[in-house]
């Protein structure tokens, strides 16, 4: 019990739980505004490798620290587009093409990887994105180090809920987004391009995905590894259903995700000796199919997800 | 000038086969690009690739030894997308097969001898089958989505796996290596050539494809999938058990990726270690996709990227492209096939302006 309360009382924890759902936020997002049209895009997972490689390989030749974030966006919007093409105009199996991009990434991303760095025994490293403290604020107890001790990027990400939220429920665009995911014939109507439409959420979505790959090689961590990416995506796929397609759900879920996470590290140290290392792994996989599996009854999916739409299509 | 889709009601096998090649042929040919920028001559490294898959008996052999898991897995995938089932958790269920294998073949339970060959299988089946058996059960009382289980369903597996031959499972004899302990010698599979690596299992994947054909064709089993993969609502009004059904789809999917896992603990590495399977329960989708989800096709699909990574790896040897070139074309060619699949299911005519109808 003591155990417990050490854990949750260290400023430590909190750190690490929003560090860990940082990616996942940018992840869950991206899932969400492609879901939310009508789009599944389970090239989510390829897309996270392809923005943790390009957004480190660009910081890597000099392109500097935001540079490498904008590398990594264009290069998840790239795949994203990709995805677009396939599903929306052509009206493939989202799956197929979902699980096809996510190995064409990872394995463009490995290739590039490989190729750029010949033969290197132990991976380079870059100086990543420091947490930026903030006056007065970061001195607060507790609460101080855990939200205003994180790197920019775990900022934007914060940043990117709210203005996600307020597109998607503020402005005429997000209704559209929101229209064309339930019932695209109803946007035909209103004479909107239920493709643009679409085909703008799927790059947009893409990109944010790309930007949960980043995080890892830019701010977590300071060097790409194979593999790194670990199911994260997956997860956020998961996530977005616990979440309803709700961008603050999506935050929440993330952060509890993060929190259940960095407990299980610490619990690790406490009981290691007692219980093996990968049942602790294993539990953030359980845990999102446990959530997939509460929620799924009561999910309210979009109605359109997965269903192609021609133009000119009655019904 | 505009154009129209016509829904095709029937689709030609020399359509598809069309469709098919053409796919790997395009995937092949769009690597050409990666190997110029990685400073190689495309010509050249598509010669070493076919010399490396084709070009001795030894290479032949390793092509062969390569496509049994994904004979296999491939089978597992196109008997489950043909009911629109998605599985995409073959790779876990490879590798719960194997570690079914390695519990009843290393001499843990007393079976005689003779048995222990059809009790490996049995047993490497059942555990995959059931691997997929759960997340189908969940996806028919929840609602919960078979695509993201089965998915993170491989990391599950894998780290379980990991745990059993870091401990209880453990080789003390393998010099610290985590591996488990190794197959008796009753119950591994024999070499189908002396002195090389391929081995019974291909014999079990090629057999198990013509099964899977005689069912697909002949039997109500097969066409009660056909119909369910086809129109559910108007399955279920026929009067087919569309829930079982499903079921039963589930536990020859996971049964015949688990199979792909008993094969490569029994006939190659003889215990079971965590990098047992370079991804072959994925590999398996491309390859059922590019098989049209035909269980013969399938065969063929496998050999063609079983080639591509024996190819590539001698090529990387040899040339020092990095063998990821084989992952690119193997993305590239589900990739193509899916665009393809669209030219299966409508016929392009070019007309004046109209409505495009239909689905």
């Amino acid at each position: 019990m003591e155990v417990l309360l050490d854990i949750f009382a260290s400023a430590n924890f909190w750190a690490a739980a929003v560090r860990i759902a940082t990616p996942l936020i940018f992840g869950v997002l991206g899932a969400l505004l492609c879901e939310r049209a009508g789009v599944l895009n389970l090239g989510i997972e390829g897309i996270f490798v392809a923005g943790a490689m390009a957004g480190w390989i660009a910081v890597y030749l000099g392109a500097g620290l935001w540079g490498g974030v904008l590398v990594a966006a264009l290069a998840g919007a790239a795949f994203g587009l990709l995805h677009a093409l396939l599903t929306v105009i052509l009206g493939l199996s989202q799956h197929v093409s979902g699980i096809g991009i996510t190995l064409l990434a990872t394995s463009v991303s490995y290739f590039t990887y490989r190729t750029a760095l010949p033969s290197v025994t132990s991976p380079p490293r870059i100086t990543p994105f420091q947490p930026v403290a903030i006056p007065g604020l970061s001195d607060l107890p507790f609460i101080g180090p855990a939200l205003f001790a994180q790197t920019p990027l775990s900022w934007l990400a914060f940043a990117l809920v709210a203005l996600l939220a307020f597109v998607l429920y503020r402005t005429p665009l997000g209704l559209a987004i929101r229209a064309v995911g339930d019932n695209p014939g109803a946007v035909e109507a209103q004479g909107l391009s239920v493709r643009a439409l679409r085909i703008g959420a799927v790059v947009a979505g893409s990109a944010l995905m790309a930007l949960g790959g980043a995080f890892l090689t830019l701010s977590a961590f300071d060097a790409f590894f194979f593999g790194m990416v670990n199911g994260r995506g997956w997860i956020c796929i998961a996530l977005v259903v616990f979440a309803s397609w709700q961008p603050g759900k999506a935050l929440l879920g993330a952060l509890l995700f993060g929190a259940f996470d960095a407990f299980q590290i610490r619990l690790q140290a406490e009981i290691g000796q007692i219980v093996p290392g990968q049942v602790f792994l294993m539990l953030p996989y359980l845990l999102s199919i446990l959530a997939l599996v509460l929620v799924a009854r009561r999910a309210d999916y979009p109605r359109a997800l997965l269903q192609p739409w021609f133009k000119g299509q009655r019904h | 000038m505009s154009f129209r889709l016509e829904p095709r009601t029937h689709t030609s096998l020399r359509l598809k086969l069309a469709v098919s090649l053409l796919a790997a042929l395009v995937a092949l040919l769009v690597v050409a690009v990666p190997v110029l920028l990685a400073g190689g001559n495309p010509f050249s490294a598509y010669g070493l690739i076919v010399q490396g898959a084709f070009g001795s008996p030894f290479a032949l052999s390793e092509t062969l030894n390569r496509a049994t898991p994904l004979i296999l897995t491939g089978l597992a995938a196109a008997v489950a997308f043909r009911a629109r089932l998605w599985n995409i958790g073959a790779e876990g269920q490879l590798y719960i097969g194997a570690l079914a294998a390695v519990l009843v073949g290393s001499g843990l339970l007393a079976i005689p001898a003779p048995l222990l060959i059809p009790a490996v299988m049995i047993a490497g089946f059942l555990a995959g089958g059931l691997m997929m058996v759960v997340p189908t059960i969940l996806k028919q009382r929840f609602g919960a989505d078979e695509v993201v289980i089965t998915l993170l369903l491989n990391f599950v597996v894998i780290l379980f796996v990991q745990l059993l031959i870091e401990g209880p499972l453990k080789d003390p004899l393998a010099m610290g290596w985590p591996q488990s302990v190794p197959l008796l010698a009753e119950a591994r599979f024999d070499k189908l050539v002396p002195r090389l690596r391929m081995h019974w299992g291909l014999v079990v994947g090629l057999a198990a494809a013509l099964l899977l054909w005689l069912m697909v064709r002949k039997t109500v089993l097969g066409f009660e999938i056909k119909a369910v993969g086809e129109n559910q609502a108007a399955a279920r009004f026929a009067g087919i058990p569309v829930h079982r059904t499903m079921l039963k789809v589930a536990l020859m999917s996971g049964g015949l990726a688990g199979l792909a896992g008993v094969g490569e603990v029994a006939g190659v590495k003889f215990y079971l270690s965590s990098d047992l399977s370079p991804g072959f329960g994925y590999s398996g989708i491309v390859v059922a996709m590019l098989a049209g989800l035909s269980p013969i096709g399938t065969v063929f699909a496998a050999l063609f990227v079983a080639a591509v990574f024996v190819g590539a790896d001698s090529m990387s040897r040899a040339t020092g492209i990095s063998n990821y070139l084989a992952d690119l074309v193997v993305a590239l060619s589900l990739l193509c096939v899916l665009v393809g699949s669209f030219f299966l299911r409508f016929r392009v005519r070019y007309q004046r302006p109209a409505l495009v109808g239909g689905r």
